[in-house]
């Protein structure tokens, strides 16, 4: 049974008021899904700017194109789509004359080498305020190459399924995999820096 | 038994479990003899959950109220194409 305090957010009743041409019911859309996009643009323009545009951009979008949406994922999923497209182009024109890639697989074998091994703590996080964090966290994720980093904010960042990122990245699953992978290891091997064991002292292997 | 290097090629698919029962019972039997290749698959665990964990910080609001402006825009565009 659900009472009018229901914590459940009842998109699909919300999207169709949208349509319907409610502008509070599309105010509280982008109200639930701004931060998110917003924290998507960045990540992946890792441009002020740009990811403002993108902001704008994906909710006008989103708008105009309401009844392309089918109501068979979540409008979650349906927005971030958009979004990424958006943040994309964006980074294809800043990226347009530096010779970089987003398509392009890059197979070195190198990437999936492991160098740093230290253990961490149970919650190693609590060791820095939540700003402190959040910068080290976000400078850690930018210096992830392009092709990498968007799968992994996709997949682990604003958590799609393996097959919804690489349908969003016109990839292919076993593509996604492979990126994901590479992501994640070099994450964990840039993070070990701040969050392993005081004392415990790295080495390579592999 | 596993190879380390075999092991980090299946770390994807057994931290987001999707590793058949056998496969996983293989990596779990590797991460239990090897100790290099535990503490890889915990701090990339770690890494994960640190990642899912942040929240998106709120929106400024004059971006918010921008975003709001530019959509009033729209509809008046889109009302009067219509
Ligand atoms: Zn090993």
């Amino acid at each position: 049974m659900t009472t009018p305090t229901s914590p459940v957010f009842d998109e699909l009743a919300l999207v169709e008021r949208a349509r319907a041409g409610s502008s509070e019911a599309f105010a509280s859309l982008i109200r639930q899904y701004e931060g998110k996009i917003f924290r998507l643009a960045m990540n992946i323009t890792q441009n002020r700017e740009d990811a403002e545009d993108v902001l704008q951009e994906t909710f006008l979008s989103a708008y105009e194109h309401l009844d392309r949406f089918r109501g068979d994922s979540k409008f979650y999923t349906w927005i971030v789509r958009i979004g990424v497209n958006e943040a994309l182009m964006k980074l294809r024109k800043r990226k347009q004359d530096k010779s970089v890639s987003l398509d392009q697989e890059i197979d070195t074998g190198e990437e999936t080498m492991v160098r740093e091994i230290a253990a961490w703590g149970e919650n190693p996080e609590e060791r820095y305020s939540r700003e402190e964090l959040g910068g080290i966290l976000d400078k850690v994720v930018q210096s992830l190459p392009p092709s990498f980093r968007t799968v992994f904010v996709l997949r682990d960042i604003e958590e799609l399924s393996t097959e919804e990122t690489a349908e969003a990245l016109n990839l292919s699953v076993p593509a996604v995999k492979s990126r994901l992978l590479r992501a994640r290891l070099q994450l964990r091997e840039k993070l070990t820096r701040f969050f392993k064991l005081k004392g415990d002292d790295t080495f390579a292997y592999l | 038994m596993l190879t380390c290097k075999q092991f980090i090629e299946e770390l994807t698919d057994y931290l987001d479990e999707s590793l058949s029962g056998e496969s996983r019972a293989a990596i779990e039997k590797h991460i239990s003899q090897c100790p290099n290749c535990w503490v890889v698959a915990d701090t990339t665990r770690k890494t994960i959950r640190i990642y899912k964990g942040m929240e998106p910080y709120p929106i400024p609001q004059d971006l918010h109220d921008r975003l709001l402006a530019a959509l009033e825009r729209k509809k008046a565009a889109m009302r009067q194409t219509s």
